[in-house]
């Protein structure tokens, strides 16, 4: 008996909800070391002269320097963070922070130490998912683990083409934590530190500003303006911190036009499955009858898939999009959210919340990279474990989102991965869906050996999937068969047209779930 | 005994199992999820170089494996093992049974489909190219998904249908499906280095699985054909000779079912040889390829008896050819001695699968010409016994590991050993399980073992970051090679010792019962 106990102490110690994330992390990390050589963007080098202008060069030229093409345009955080990076890459190898002979240097050590910083990176997204998970118990745990630490989306955005998503979505979720636990300036100010990051993230900032006015700043007239004052002191030291040297230098100009790079188009060169897909179609679609019923419709000059846009519209019908109208598409679709959170600011659904603020700037935005799906997935893998409701929207979506990012992934070698990536979690999360939602709806008492079956995907959502696959097997297989070289862009349209199907209706039902909550 | 007891809680019954949401749904599911992921796996490897890359002219196995294809695709049958001047045997010329040739022949039409180049006679000799090792990748992916894997499964199920004892739960299918196809070893040699071991392994497990389902000609069937992939599978031989001997002697009829399995095995053969058999001459043509003994009793470094003695007896100046070969060949039977006639005595499954590791590794230790990838041999039936022997398993493996590190470092493939190595140890630890460690007094104390995993563990560094004397180029690779040379002898006595107390432990516990009652 003593033996038995004392076994069965080590199985309870073993399975402490650390070493279960240490674990997810552990194993997750061995397959990223795995995936050292797979394709990799030009991501990689834009980060690798990041590297070596933020080594080689003053803090005062870090934002006017212009050896590579690649220049710097992320906020200064970033910056800082690759200055930290580049102390120990010129450790490693000297020609890898050399600012003209590392241009597009591409030997063993630059890459394994580029990719060896991102899986380190990840273990900000370990502790966010700790802090997250800290209160929920041991198989909710294991489930968040299995959907962001193993996440493929992750894989393949970070790990195989090159990007540090990981560490920043990391520092979105220790802001939500903070929120959810009721430490609101902590929150704030992690958010605050997160935009200086990485400014995209800011489309989320209406509602952290409603929810933290509503939520912190209450109790009186005067205690809300003392503590808005203080928290408002709170982020302008942040973002002093990171912007107050190029404010000193005078730089602060230069280091805004960066970030904002005006002059792209309304669409990147792979369009990312959001509203503007339609638009897009619409107008090419009318265009087409125009001119079929005799109307002289003249064929735009911009192409649409060049990614760049001039002046000219790239529309034949259709009025054109300014990024404007984008931004006032994006907060009038924030509004209900806003409203609920003006009305009602309550700690459990912020995650929810910030998720639906991305999933509108994702839809609605100007220029939105189809890896921006990582921004609202990610989040909202916190809200799926709560409801069966929540999981069967997550499964789609999360099928969905991952699918929209296999064109970032072109080559033949990587397709196997990609392909095996997203089966392997789809297969996980419908493992971990059924049996925690089974199991929920057994009491404890009466635990049948009969499973209840849980309904995690409906016949519509069935089709939908089996659309999914159908769409790519058109665009790999039967596209080059039947139709050669001619319209090479149709496969990509197809699959952003087809997932933006799928976003749409998750942005609808988030939108619902958001509108219908108490 | 008393150390070596088993202590059997079902930990699924005591505690809630935080895996019970990938086994609720039953093994197929299971074996699915652990597929995919094992899949996964081999792709993310099969990234990294393969043997040889960018090193003319010889280049590696990799070039062999596509210099077989190029030659089978376009060769008459007959001239595959002929030397010729289309077929110039001193390049890379065929050295495996037939049925290699003829798989080669089969991924060779795969890849004069989509890639004619890659294949052509004499013009694409050291050809390397993007497509061309993707295609080559893909062959073994699929050899692998479509051989090992299913026999994989086939065993797991027939394991857990005979050993469906109380202490065998559902995760712990799951957790032995893993060890099987997660094994680093093999995946690194096939998917990194480039070779075809999934195919005989897969059909000597298959092989594995019909014996303890009872299926002996069936199981027959498989191993000619393993053996007719891979000369080396001939490691096993002993173990299935012994066993299915034994299993005939307690029938009805013991020569009616020893010539039926004879009769079999001929008839597997002729099957498989039927392109040569039509002259004496073209059968020893054939043969003398696959028995390359002017190659010497070893080669580079590995971890068997020959060559670490040789760093004190020179065998290879001491003795010809001719008599190494006689001694090797005695010396491997001797020690196969002992397992075989445990099993023609009492055979049993359990038994079966000590007696494939002790014959696997007699022969690895003892036999002529090992390559240091043959300890993949050993570790199949180590493998399969993952879940009876968990600390021997990891074990041989963690030294196995070890014994292969001088070729990986060749093969540049060290981030794709670390990571493959730990994702092993990772899902062989993984939260929440417990695997009853039966630590064996032959592995004596705590200590002793850390000094050992220490000792390993920073051999791997020495041999990374220091450069040997100039006196002794070779001083790291014989020190790796005598520490594994140590700790396989040490397993090899451990389960020799085992499957001999078999019977004692049967009769032991029969007494107990009689007593009880």
């Amino acid at each position: 008996m003593e033996e038995r106990n004392r076994i069965l102490k080590q199985v309870q110690n073993s399975r402490s909800p650390k070493v279960v994330l240490w674990w997810f992390f552990l194993v997750a990390a061995c397959l990223k070391v795995l995936l050292f050589p797979s394709y990799r963007s030009t991501d990689f080098e834009v980060h690798r002269n990041w590297l070596a202008l933020t080594h080689s060069l003053p803090l005062s030229q870090w934002y006017f320097d212009e050896t590579s093409p690649w220049t710097l345009d992320y906020p200064p955080f970033f910056a800082y963070f690759e200055r930290f990076l580049s102390f120990f890459a010129n450790l490693v190898d000297q020609q890898i922070v050399h600012l003209q002979e590392g241009l597009n240097y591409s030997s063993n050590t630059v890459i394994y130490f580029q990719r060896a910083t991102v899986i380190l990176s990840d273990l900000c997204l370990l502790f966010g998912v700790y802090r997250m998970t800290k209160n929920l118990d041991s198989r909710r745990q294991m489930l968040i683990c299995l959907l962001v630490i193993w996440s493929p989306m992750l894989f393949i955005v970070d790990h195989m083409h090159f990007q540090y998503n990981g560490f920043l979505i990391g520092i979105l979720l220790i802001s939500l934590s903070y929120l959810e636990e009721g430490r609101d300036v902590l929150g704030g100010l992690v958010f605050a530190a997160l935009l200086c990051f990485k400014h995209l993230f800011l489309v989320a900032a209406p509602v952290y500003f409603v929810y933290l006015l509503r939520h912190y700043c209450r109790g009186g007239m005067l205690k809300g303006i003392s503590r808005l004052l203080f928290l408002g002191a709170v982020v302008i030291a942040v973002i002093a911190a990171a912007f107050g040297p190029f404010i000193y230098l005078g730089q602060i100009h230069q280091v805004i036009h960066r970030m904002f790079p005006f002059g792209r188009g309304l669409c990147h060169a792979y369009w990312a499955p959001n509203f503007w897909v339609f638009y897009i179609i619409l107008d090419k679609g009318l265009a087409f009858m125009l001119r079929k019923l005799g109307f002289k419709i003249p064929i735009p000059t911009a192409s649409l898939t060049g990614g760049l846009v001039g002046d000219a519209s790239p529309f034949s019908v259709l009025p054109q999009v300014t990024p404007l109208l984008t931004l006032t598409m994006v907060v009038l679709a924030l509004s209900p959210c806003l409203i609920k959170a003006w009305k009602k600011p309550q700690q459990h659904m912020i995650s929810r919340w910030i998720a639906y603020a991305y999933t509108c700037g994702f839809l609605f935005g100007w220029h939105v990279h189809e890896k921006a799906s990582l921004h609202f997935v990610i989040p909202l893998a916190f809200v799926a474990v709560q409801t069966l409701n929540d999981a069967r929207h997550y499964f789609l979506l999360s099928i969905v989102s991952c699918y929209s990012l296999f064109p970032l992934l072109f080559e033949a070698q990587e397709y196997p991965i990609k392909v095996l990536l997203l089966l392997l979690h789809s297969i996980l999360m419908w493992l971990g869906f059924s049996a925690q939602f089974s199991d929920d709806n057994d009491t404890e008492t009466s635990r049948t050996p009969a499973e209840k079956r849980v309904c995690l995907i409906g016949s519509t959502g069935k089709c939908y999937l089996a659309g999914l696959v159908v769409v790519e097997i058109w665009g790999q297989f039967l596209h080059p068969l039947f139709l050669g070289d001619k319209l090479p862009f149709l496969p990509l349209m197809l699959i952003s047209i087809y997932c933006a199907f799928g976003i749409m209706y998750s942005w609808i039902w988030q939108l619902q779930s958001i509108v219908k909550s108490p | 005994m008393t150390k070596g007891k088993k202590i059997t809680v079902n930990v699924d019954d005591c505690v809630d199992n935080c895996w019970r949401w990938l086994v609720q749904k039953g093994p197929a599911a299971i074996f699915v999820t652990v597929a995919v992921f094992a899949l996964l796996v081999r792709a993310a490897v099969s990234l990294h170089p393969y043997s040889g890359a960018g090193h003319p002219p010889k280049f590696g196995d990799y070039e062999a494996q596509r210099h077989w294809m190029e030659i089978t695709l376009n060769l008459p049958v007959r001239e595959w093992y002929r030397n010729s001047t289309t077929n110039d045997l001193s390049y890379w010329g065929l050295d495996y049974p037939p049925v290699t040739a003829y798989q080669s022949f089969i991924h060779g039409l795969f890849l004069r489909f989509f890639h004619p180049d890659s294949v052509s006679l004499f013009s694409s000799r050291g050809h390397e190219s993007y497509l061309g090792k993707l295609l080559m990748r893909w062959t073994v992916l699929s050899s692998d998904a479509l051989i090992f894997f299913p026999a994989v499964i086939y065993f797991i199920i027939v394991y857990y249908n005979r050993h469906s004892k109380s202490h065998t739960t559902t995760s712990d299918t799951g957790w032995h499906t893993a060890m099987l196809l997660l094994n680093p070893c093999l995946i690194l040699i096939d998917h990194g280095h480039f070779q075809y071991n999934c195919i005989s392994l897969g059909l000597s497990t298959g092989a594995v699985a019909a014996i303890l389902s009872g299926q002996n000609l069936f199981a027959c069937v498989l191993y000619c054909l393993a053996i007719n992939h891979k000369q080396m599978s001939i490691y096993f031989a002993p173990a299935f000779f012994s066993h299915l001997l034994g299993k005939s002697l307690k029938r009805k009829y013991p020569l009616l079912e020893v010539s039926k399995l004879g009769l079999v095995v001929l008839g597997t053969f002729a099957a498989v040889w039927w392109p040569y058999l039509y002259s004496v001459e073209s059968i020893l043509e054939v043969l003398s390829r696959l028995a390359p003994f002017e190659r010497g009793i070893y080669e580079d470094y590995v971890a068997n008896f020959w060559c670490a003695s040789s760093t004190l007896i020179k065998w290879k100046k001491l003795f010809t050819t001719q008599s190494l070969k006689l001694l090797s060949l005695g010396a491997t039977v001797l020690t196969c001695v002992p397992s075989m006639t445990q099993q023609i005595k009492s055979p049993s499954n359990k038994g079966f699968l000590y007696g494939l590791l002790n014959s696997s590794i007699s022969f690895y230790l003892f036999s002529f010409q090992v390559h240091e990838k043959s300890i993949l041999l050993p570790l199949l039936p180590a493998s399969l016994l993952a879940v009876e022997e968990p600390f021997l398993f990891r074990w041989l493996m963690q030294f196995a590991m070890l014994s292969m590190f001088p070729l990986i470092c060749r093969d540049g493939l060290i981030p794709a050993y670390l990571a493959s190595f730990a994702l092993l140890i990772l899902i062989f630890y993984a939260p929440g399980q417990r695997r009853n460690e039966e630590i064996n007094y032959y592995f004596s104390t705590r200590i002793m073992r850390l000094i050992l995993c220490v000792l390993s563990f920073s051999l791997h560094i020495v041999y990374l970051v220091m450069r040997p004397p100039e006196k002794y180029p070779f001083l790291f690779e014989a020190l790796i090679m005598n520490l594994c040379f140590s700790q396989f002898v040490l397993v090899a006595l451990c389960t020799n010792f085992k499957q001999w107390m078999f019977k004692h432990v049967i009769l032991e516990l029969k007494e107990k019962k009689k007593k009880l009652n």
